[in-house]
């Protein structure tokens, strides 16, 4: 009776998380005009088609080139930080770091709003640099965290052997920490990566006209037109990200860091 | 004076703002290895680790080799330290591991590759070479940290208690280890320990280390039988300890007296004895066993006598201890050694 019901749960949940996606799925490979589920007819049509519209090849690019600027700036200042929160006490430790996991907990309209209103106004930033700025700060929590998390294994006494055995402070560094945090700062990458490839309230602040993010160059492509490329082009981007998680997994074991 | 390869002149150690080490002053021969013996906080760490360099000294004044190397940083001190820990390089095989400071020289290939066999040969590693630390087990991690340290050849070698990781029977055999490479390659080591047993055994000379002071400095012998304050007394094993007054009346001092720095009353002289000192099932007083526990080749009993609670300890085949019985016992005053003072 309880077997059967968890079952029941189970499914339920399943269906519920995988749901859309399948839908979504299925949508994406109709053979007709329309977004429509279910389906009319099953074709690879508008999976082609997706590659033939201008504006999603320049918005993809962008957002590829974004996620990765995004993710080593990201990196470049997150590895640092982590690991001087763990291996200085440094005044306000606690502060700095929940200050900088906010982005994290606060809904991303929020961010975007607040750092229109309030930076790219009334500074005037390009928007590439807006967009540049806006995903390097909610991609540097989960460098922070992830980074962090593979510190805590390395122990400062490593740190101290090497250096008296004759290396420099940068050069511990360089060749004891680096390669024993490289799987977290491999995983940071991609859930870095992720995050900003698949931005879209902050995004929706920072793009200005001609300058477009994928997942916002859908949205408005989606006001226009009510084709089933959408639907194909999801379907693919969400495969992109199930084959780099599966790789992660794969490689790194991911799911420890989460 | 030319054999003196460390020497530490009023070497004062602020720690968080309370100092922790108090003008200390202290030479090291070749080749010797000097304990820093002592219980946790006596600042026995934090004055190894400023000779290494990790700690930069208040005042006073670090010689290695006869030059002042006070402000020279840790990375060219040319000091050895073995960690607690260990510290290996995770990532790196055990014979990158001891390469690593080779390698940071410079060195060519071939004499790296020549001095990491040597030395993994010295260490009993030679089959493991090729091993993560995480493949290896603790005394082998610890042989590995050695090594690593030894390859460089350093003027002085730290160890922080390398023992400490180990499982009782290991950490036996890794003490003899220890005392037949120093013995084979002659180096100047500073052991650091909270264990007396592995100060004895593997110590030229010991310093006797209490609240960032040395308490006493001496040979293994003196310090063990001959120690020259209430503190070291009691660390090396003295149980009990007895006043003995003018008319040659004994009395036992309580635990806040042995615990306080002040010098005993007038005309009181110290006599410190160990629990093995005391005569069981004859003499000329008597007791009543509170309690007893058996230790297999020992039996161990605290007496309640005319003098105040005294801790025995006999040889079972020699006579029993049993909770509650009165057994007649001696504290033969010949035996007991004489403490010159405790220090103010």
């Amino acid at each position: 009776m309880i077997n059967r019901l968890s079952q029941t749960i189970f499914m339920l949940i399943m269906v519920f998380l995988l749901g859309p996606f399948v839908i979504v799925l299925l949508a994406g490979l109709s053979a007709g005009e329309t977004l429509t589920f279910p389906p009319q007819g099953l074709s690879l049509r508008w999976m082609r088609h997706v590659f033939t519209v201008e504006a999603f090849h320049t918005s993809f690019m962008l957002s590829l080139w974004l996620a990765v600027a995004s993710t080593v700036l990201a990196l470049l200042i997150g590895v640092p930080a982590a690991y001087a929160l763990a291996r200085y006490p440094l005044p306000f430790a606690e502060s700095i770091r929940r200050i900088v996991t906010a982005p994290l907990v606060v809904p991303g309209l929020v961010i975007g709003l607040a750092l229109m209103q309030y930076v790219v106004v009334r500074f005037d930033v390009p928007v590439a640099l807006a967009l540049l700025g806006s995903h390097t700060i909610l991609t540097v929590p989960y460098v922070l965290r992830v980074v962090g998390a593979s510190l805590a294994h390395v122990r400062a006494d490593m740190e101290e052997a090497a250096y008296l055995l004759g290396a420099s402070r940068l050069g511990a560094f360089m060749k004891v920490v680096l390669p024993n945090i490289r799987a977290g700062m491999l995983a940071a990458f991609i859930l870095g990566f992720i995050t900003s490839f698949n931005q879209v309230p902050v995004s929706l602040f920072m793009t200005g006209p001609g300058v477009s993010t994928l997942p916002i160059q859908m949205l408005g492509y989606m006001e226009y037109t009510f084709d089933p490329s959408i639907a194909a082009l999801s379907a693919l981007l969400a495969l992109l990200s199930v084959l780099i998680m599966m790789v992660a997994e794969r490689a790194l074991g991911l799911s420890r860091f989460m | 004076m030319s054999d003196i390869i460390l020497s530490l002149k009023a070497l004062t150690i602020a720690y968080g703002g309370k100092p922790a080490v108090h003008a200390l002053d202290l030479d090291v021969h070749k080749g010797e290895v000097l304990s820093l013996l002592g219980p946790s906080g006596c600042g026995k760490t934090t004055t190894m680790r400023a000779i290494a360099g990790l700690l930069q000294p208040a005042s006073g004044q670090i010689h290695l080799a006869g030059k002042d190397v006070t402000q020279v940083p840790a990375n060219r001190r040319g000091v050895g330290l073995v960690f607690q820990s260990y510290a290996l390089f995770p990532h790196l095989p055990a014979s990158e591991n001891i390469a690593f400071g080779l390698r940071l020289q410079k060195r060519p290939q071939s004499e790296i590759t020549e001095r990491v066999k040597t030395i993994l040969q010295a260490v009993g590693l030679s089959a493991f070479s090729n091993r993560l630390p995480a493949e290896l087990s603790g005394g082998q991690q610890q042989r590995v940290a050695l090594a690593r340290a030894l390859v460089m050849k350093p003027d002085l070698l730290l160890l922080d208690e390398p023992l400490s990781n180990l499982d009782a029977r290991l950490r036996l055999e890794m003490r003899g280890e220890l005392a037949r490479l120093q013995k084979q390659l002659g180096t100047t080591m500073i052991y650091v320990t909270h264990d007396q047993a592995e100060a004895l055994a593997l110590s030229t000379r010991i310093a006797v280390m209490r609240e960032g002071r040395i308490e006493q400095l001496g040979a293994p012998e003196d310090i063990w039988s001959k120690p020259s304050t209430l503190f070291v007394a009691r660390f090396m094993g003295f149980e009990t300890i007895l006043g003995q007054q003018v008319d040659g009346r004994l009395v036992v001092l309580s635990a806040a007296v042995q615990e306080s720095r002040e010098a005993p009353a007038a005309g009181l002289s110290l006599l410190a004895r160990r629990p093995d000192d005391v005569v069981v099932g004859s003499g000329p007083y008597e007791a009543r066993v509170v309690a007893a526990s058996y230790q297999g080749r020992a039996t161990e009993g605290l007496l309640d006598t005319e003098f105040g609670p005294v801790k025995a300890e006999i040889l079972t085949d020699r006579a029993r201890l049993v909770t509650g019985e009165t057994v007649a016992f001696d504290l033969p005053v010949a035996k007991a050694v004489k403490i010159p003072g405790a220090r103010s």
